[in-house]
C-alpha cells in the first residue's frame, strides 16, 4: 500500500489532525507518517479499524532520543563593506531535536501489508513528555510502552499499568537518553586503577577510602 | 516464602465466591525456579489453588544490549547479537544482517542466502526439539524426553562448531554474507544429521503425541483466540497455534525462501497442545526445507565484494528488518546518522512480547498449569530482558 493513499485516507477521516510524510534516505525506503500527539490515538484507531487499511498488528513500538543539537550552516550574502558591495560568509544557526520520538511499526495480518510506520513526538525533553498511549488499541504495546517509559521517560497517557519494566522500582534517571550520565560508583574492583581509582576518590570521603 | 494478603472480597470485588475462609495466598515463582527458564519471576495470586491474579517482573538479565551497541561499530554489533537469544544465535545474527543489509542496500550472494538458510533452520530444529524436551520436563517427565532433544541438539551444534568454530555463540553472519564457507565434507555431514532427524520425529511422536498424561495436562489449557493473538503481537509458533496464518517466510519472503515449498502448519485451539503439536510439525518442514536447499545450494562467493564491513558507515535513514526466528518475529530497527556507529539499535523481542498475555492465559488455571503455559512460550531471558 502506497504511504501516500494512507495520508489522504487519515487526512479525509481524521478531521483536524496534521500528519507530515517523513522520508527515509536510506535505501530501505521505508518512510514514516508523524502524526499530532492530539490527534495520535484517533489517527491509529482509524488505522486499525479503517477498512482500507486496517493495521491489526502492532509489531514493533520503541522510542529515539533527539536532544538540541545546533546546525551552523554557511549562507553566502551581500553586504556593503566601506562603501562597496561584498560577499561576506554568514554563518547561520538552526537548531533542530529537543524532543523524544516514538515509533510504531503496523502490519495488516488481514491484508498481509505493511509496514506503515507512525511515529509520535514530544514538546520537549522535561516537562512536555506525555503522549497517548495506543496499548488501549493494540495489546502487544503493553510491555513495549512499558519499556519506553522506563528508558526514555515518555509518559503515555491512557497505558492501563505504567511501570518501570527493566530498571528496578526507585530507580531515577532514564538510561536510554543520550545525555544520561553512568553513575560514577557503578563500577566495584577491588583493586581499582586508573580512571576508576579517580572516581573511587572522588565519590567516597577520605575517611571510606582508608 | 509466602504471605496471606487481602481478604477475596478486597481482591475480586464484593461479588466473588468466597471459599478459601476470605484469603487469599501470594506467592512469588522465580527469579531462581527451575520452571522460569531463566531468571524470571511471577508475583501469583492464588485462591486455593486456582490463579486470581499474575504479574511478571522482568529485569534480572538487562544490561541495556541497546545502549552497548549505540557506542559499537556495525559490525561490533553482531557478536552481541549472539547473546539475545542464546539458543538462536545464528537467526539472531540473521535478522540484524538484514536491517543492516536493508538499511544500506547490501545485496547477498546466492550461496551465502542458501548457508543462510541452511544454518537458520537447522537452529530451528535444535530450538523446537529442546523446546518440547523442556516442556516434557515442565510436565513432570524429569529427564528422559530432554535428554532425547538433547541429543539431537548435540549433533546439530556439533555441526555449527564445525562451521563457525563456535557451539552457541556463532557470530557467523555479515551484512553482505557469511563469515566462512563450509569446511570439506560438511555438507555430508549435515546431510546425514537432516536424513535421521525424522526418525527422532517419529521416535517422539510415537511415544508422547498422543499420551494420555499429556493430553490431560495440556489439552484446554491457556487458550488464546486468534483475535487476541494477533492484537497481542503474537508472532512465530505462538500465533501459528492460535490459527493466525501469518509466517515471516511466506509473507515478507526475505533471503530465498520463495524458491522453496513447504507448507505453514496451524492449530485450531490455540492451547498448550496445539503449541507443542506445532513446533513438531514445524520441525517436518524445516527438514523439507534443509532437504531442497541442500540439494540446490550453488558454488561461488559466499560475501558481497563490494562490501567494506570493517569501518562501515551508512547513509544517514533508518530501517526495520525482520525475519521469522524460532521464537517468532525478530525484528532489528536501525537508525543512522551516517557516523560508524547506530544512531539507534532496537531489538524487537518475540519473547517478551509474546509474553503479553501471560496473565490472561494464566488466570483461572491451577498453579502447576503456569509452568506449562510458560513453556508453551518458550521464552528465553536473554532475549526479554536484553
Amino acid at each position: 500500500m502506497n504511504l501516500e493513499t494512507v495520508k489522504q485516507e487519515i487526512e479525509a477521516n481524521v478531521p483536524g489532525c496534521a500528519v507530515d510524510m517523513v522520508l527515509n534516505g536510506s535505501p530501505s525506503a521505508q518512510h514514516s507518517l508523524l502524526v499530532d500527539a492530539a490527534h495520535g490515538f484517533a489517527v491509529a484507531q482509524f488505522l486499525r479499524d479503517g477498512a482500507a487499511v486496517r493495521m491489526d498488528y502492532c509489531s514493533n513500538v520503541t522510542g529515539i532520543d533527539w536532544p538540541v543539537k545546533e546546525i551552523s550552516t554557511k549562507v553566502k550574502t551581500k553586504k556593503m563593506v566601506d562603501g562597496v558591495e561584498k560577499d561576506v560568509d554568514e554563518v547561520v544557526k538552526t537548531q533542530s531535536g529537543g524532543y523524544l520520538e516514538v515509533v510504531y511499526h503496523l502490519y495488516s495480518v488481514a491484508e498481509r501489508e505493511g509496514p506503515v510506520i507512525v511515529r509520535m513526538r514530544t514538546e520537549d525533553r522535561a516537562a512536555g513528555v506525555h503522549l497517548p498511549s495506543l496499548t488501549p488499541l493494540w495489546r502487544s504495546a503493553e510491555y513495549q510502552e512499558r519499556e519506553v517509559f522506563d528508558l526514555y521517560g515518555v509518559m503515555f497517557d491512557g497505558h492501563p499499568d505504567l511501570r518501570r519494566l527493566l530498571m528496578w522500582e526507585g530507580f531515577e534517571d532514564f538510561p536510554m537518553r543520550r545525555d544520561y550520565v553512568d553513575p560514577d560508583d557503578y563500577e566495584y574492583e577491588p583493586t581499582a586503577h586508573d580512571e576508576v581509582l579517580q572516581r573511587t576518590r572522588e565519590h567516597w570521603s577520605a575517611e571510606d577510602c582508608k | 516464602m509466602s504471605v496471606l494478603t487481602d481478604t477475596t472480597a478486597d481482591l475480586l470485588g464484593s461479588g466473588a465466591e468466597d471459599r478459601s475462609g476470605g484469603q487469599l495466598l501470594e506467592i512469588s515463582m522465580g527469579p531462581q525456579h527451575p520452571s522460569t527458564h531463566g531468571v524470571f519471576r511471577m508475583d501469583v495470586t492464588l485462591d486455593g489453588e486456582k490463579v486470581v491474579k499474575l504479574k511478571p517482573v522482568f529485569g534480572y538479565l538487562h544490561r541495556n544490549h541497546e545502549k552497548i551497541a549505540e557506542k559499537e561499530s556495525y559490525l561490533g554489533c553482531m557478536p552481541y547479537t549472539d547473546r539475545l537469544d542464546y539458543f538462536c544465535s545464528i537467526t539472531n545474527n540473521w535478522a540484524y544482517a538484514l536491517a543492516v543489509e536493508s538499511l544500506a542496500g547490501i545485496k547477498v550472494p546466492e550461496r551465502a542466502e542458501y548457508l543462510r538458510v541452511i544454518t537458520g533452520e537447522l537452529t530451528r530444529l535444535q530450538n523446537h526439539a529442546s523446546l518440547v524436551g523442556f516442556l516434557m520436563q515442565d510436565m513432570g517427565a524429569s529427564g528422559t524426553p530432554l535428554m532425547y532433544a538433547f541429543r539431537e541438539r548435540e549433533k546439530i551444534l556439533d555441526l555449527f562448531e564445525a562451521l563457525t568454530g563456535a557451539r552457541m555463540m556463532c557470530n557467523y553472519m555479515r551484512f553482505g554474507g557469511c563469515r566462512v564457507d563450509a569446511p570439506a565434507g560438511w555438507m555430508q555431514q549435515a546431510q546425514k544429521v537432516v536424513d535421521a532427524f525424522p526418525r527422532f520425529l517419529d521416535e517422539f511422536e510415537r511415544m508422547l503425541v498422543s499420551n494420555e498424561i499429556l493430553m490431560a495436562r495440556t489439552q484446554g489449557v491457556g487458550v488464546v483466540t486468534t483475535a487476541q493473538a494477533v492484537n497481542a503481537g503474537f508472532s512465530g509458533p505462538m500465533a501459528r497455534a492460535s490459527g493466525v496464518n501469518y509466517d515471516l517466510r511466506k509473507v515478507d519472503k526475505y533471503g530465498i525462501y520463495e524458491r522453496f515449498a513447504f507448507r505453514v502448519p496451524l492449530g485450531d485451539h490455540g492451547d498448550v497442545y496445539d503449541r507443542y503439536m506445532l513446533r513438531v510439525l514445524e520441525m517436518r518442514e524445516s527438514v523439507e526445507i534443509l532437504k531442497q536447499a541442500m540439494r540446490d545450494i550453488p558454488a561461488g562467493p559466499i560475501m558481497d565484494p563490494g562490501t567494506k564491513i570493517r569501518g562501515f558507515r551508512p547513509k544517514a535513514g533508518e530501517a526495520y528488518g525482520r525475519i521469522e526466528a524460532p521464537k517468532g518475529e525478530l525484528g532489528f530497527y536501525l537508525v543512522s546518522d551516517g557516523s560508524g556507529n547506530p544512531y539507534r539499535f532496537r531489538v524487537r523481542p518475540p519473547s517478551l512480547i509474546n509474553l503479553t498475555l501471560l496473565e490472561d492465559m494464566c488466570i483461572g488455571q491451577n498453579v502447576a498449569d503456569i509452568v506449562i503455559i510458560l513453556g508453551s512460550v518458550d521464552i528465553v531471558l536473554g532475549e526479554v530482558d536484553r
